[in-house]
């Protein structure tokens, strides 16, 4: 059948309705209204997902167009060794207010890298093995009690927890380890973990109470004890979960700001040590945004770097789908 | 699709920048001058009731982005304006960027009361800041490692003490930044081999290090700051776009009258005048 017979065919269908009633016809009208009003607002979220990025990029397009900018800040003045002082070794320092600008990235790149894998060394096992209890192990009265706890502690301004860290934490440690600096990237790294920490247990949980109760009931007829039913089935069944979790978790501490900003003394610093201050990329944003000259080389790489911290998690989350696709894969034999 | 575009276009309405009403003066910059502006604010609207004054911080350079953007009509700051910042206004208002000066300020570095050290020289702490020296015993004090705080680079007392101290050199890698003078000054209080500095108006419940100079020490004080006898002291500014005319003059002038320089005293700075 060719479209124009379809054509005519509907055409002819829409004369033979019959009439609706007043009301009925209402509520179709209604209807079409709240899956239009619906529709509207799945677009403006995918818009305004595009307008973000689109805006970001633009304010750092500058930086490739712009030969001021591409003079103060190339690429190879973000990534390679500059010297820094007459008659010293070329080092990564980022003073991007100065009669000369140095623009290295590397010591933000360090500092995010630093208390990200902090919070992640802290809260990746603390989750799991959190879920894992409430999942499997937990009385059902202390699951009920322990759940809601754990998703109140997600529930605490950023705010809060920096000051906590900032105040309490940052003490505490320097009393206990003999830090040089009070705060570094341990106190801001476990001040992040704590953010982390419920945000991983969720999804973790709830993954891990997504496994089918026939495996487990097959496992326990085999004769294996509840504890490796627990760890040999029933996490591996619900890995692809956990790696969500992990990766939800790993993308909110390398965007977290207000947390590092107040505990981790904002010093680029490029060193191995965690007890040293550092300074993540996001709080350099933060800090330095309210100053900047408007249209300024350095306001340029502040959106550039806005661009990178998404661009990271944008790759995160690509790596991690593909990775859960495949250990999905090993764990059903190609069946789903 | 043509009619989801449409709606789009109706979900994101055209934002006009907003400009400062008639009858309403807004005064927004550094933080350093927040708490006198304001006072100066509340004497003058006393006088004046029909017009109200608007104070915001937001740090020197917020404040002259303001200014350049047209949200504000008069930016504080607490350095003075960079080139680059008198051209945009130039291009951007026809106008050239006025600047006035309305009070005094001193740049004070702070140690833990606990800190047997009471004074240094201009030189000692410039090789402090620039991280040559990072050992107190280096200057005289006990064998600990020097804490190192900074205010962020957004802030004008940080730019003042780079021109001023450092001779526009950059501070050390070390030095961790943090926002605002309360803040550094909390910091010194929990960390005993911590040195920092920030306004004179903040100073409190910590040491205050005097200047060491060829005519001895020197302490942050009124009279030093005035006759220029304390060696890093500064200017704080009020910004505005070409001459000030109508409120704005009227505001301005009473910042600068006796009664004005008055309340420049009290809350801490040095009048002009």
């Amino acid at each position: 059948m060719d479209r124009e017979a379809l054509m005519q065919q509907s055409l002819a269908e829409t004369v033979v309705v019959p009439q609706l009633s007043p009301t009925a016809r209402r509520r179709q009208i209604r209807e079409k209204a709240i899956a239009g009003i619906i529709t509207l607002m799945a677009f403006t979220g995918i818009a305004a997902l595009v307008l973000i990025i689109v805006f970001v990029a633009k304010e750092a397009l500058a930086l490739f167009t712009d030969a001021h900018a591409r003079e103060e800040a190339s690429f190879s003045k973000m990534f390679l060794p500059q010297v820094a002082r007459q008659g010293r070794p070329p080092t990564f320092t980022w003073q991007p207010v100065s009669s000369i600008p140095k623009v290295s990235m590397i010591p933000l790149f360090i500092g995010t890298l630093k208390t990200t894998f902090v919070s992640m060394l802290v809260a990746v096992p603390l989750g799991v093995a959190g879920a894992l209890f409430a999942a499997e192990f937990a009385p059902r009265r202390l699951r009920e009690f322990l759940k809601p706890i754990i998703e109140l502690l997600a529930g605490i301004p950023s705010v809060v927890l920096g000051f906590f860290a900032l105040m309490v934490l940052a003490t505490l440690l320097q009393d206990t380890f003999g830090f040089t600096y009070r705060l570094n990237a341990v106190v801001a790294g476990l001040g992040l973990a704590l953010a982390i920490v419920p945000v991983i247990f969720t999804v973790a949980e709830d993954a891990l109470t997504a496994v089918p109760r026939s495996y487990r009931e097959a496992s326990l007829a085999l004769g294996a004890t509840p504890w490796e039913t627990a760890w040999k089935v029933v996490l591996p069944a619900a890995a692809p979960g956990i790696l969500a979790a992990c990766v939800l978790g790993f993308g909110r501490a390398i965007g977290e700001t207000m947390i590092i900003l107040m505990a981790s003394g904002n010093a680029a610093i490029v060193s191995s040590s965690l007890g040293d201050s550092v300074r993540s990329l996001s709080a350099t944003i933060a800090a330095e945004m309210g100053e900047v000259v408007v249209g300024s080389p350095h306001y340029s790489l502040l959106f550039f770097i806005g661009v990178e911290l998404f661009v990271f998690t944008f790759v995160l989350n690509m790596v991690a789908s593909v990775w859960t696709k495949k250990v999905l894969k090993r764990l059903t034999g190609g069946a789903s | 699709m043509k009619k989801y575009i449409a709606s789009l276009l109706v979900l994101f309405p055209f934002v006009l920048p907003t400009e400062a009403q008639a009858g309403t003066l807004s005064v927004k910059g550094s933080d350093t001058m927040v708490i006198l502006s304001q006072r100066w604010a509340e004497e003058f609207m006393k006088k004046n009731a029909a017009t109200k004054v608007q104070v915001t911080g937001g740090g020197s350079g917020t404040g002259l982005a303001a200014l350049i953007n047209g949200t504000t009509d008069i930016a504080m700051s607490s350095r003075p304006i960079k080139e680059a910042e008198t051209e945009k206004i130039r291009t951007q208002f026809k106008a050239t960027a006025e600047q006035v000066a309305v009070a005094k300020d001193g740049v004070t570095f702070y140690v833990n009361e606990k800190n047997p050290l009471n004074a240094l020289t201009v030189e000692q702490l410039k090789g402090i800041y620039l991280g040559d020296i990072t050992n107190w015993k280096e200057v005289g004090g006990a064998d600990a490692s020097i804490v190192l705080y900074s205010r962020e680079n957004s802030s004008g007392t940080y730019v003042f003490v780079k021109d001023h101290l450092l001779n526009g050199e950059d501070y050390a890698a070390q030095a961790q930044t943090l926002p605002g003078t309360a803040a550094v000054v909390n910091a010194i209080t929990q960390e005993k081999n911590g040195i920092g500095y920030g306004g004179a108006a903040y100073a409190k419940g910590i040491k205050e290090l005097k200047i060491k100079t060829s005519s001895g020490e020197v302490a942050p004080t009124a009279e030093n700051i005035k006759s220029g006898k304390y060696p890093l002291s500064r200017d704080l500014y009020f910004y505005l776009r070409g001459k000030p005319t109508g409120e704005v003059k009227t505001f301005i002038d009473f910042a600068l009258s006796d009664e004005g320089q008055q309340i420049v005293n009290k809350v801490g700075y040095f009048p002009v005048k």
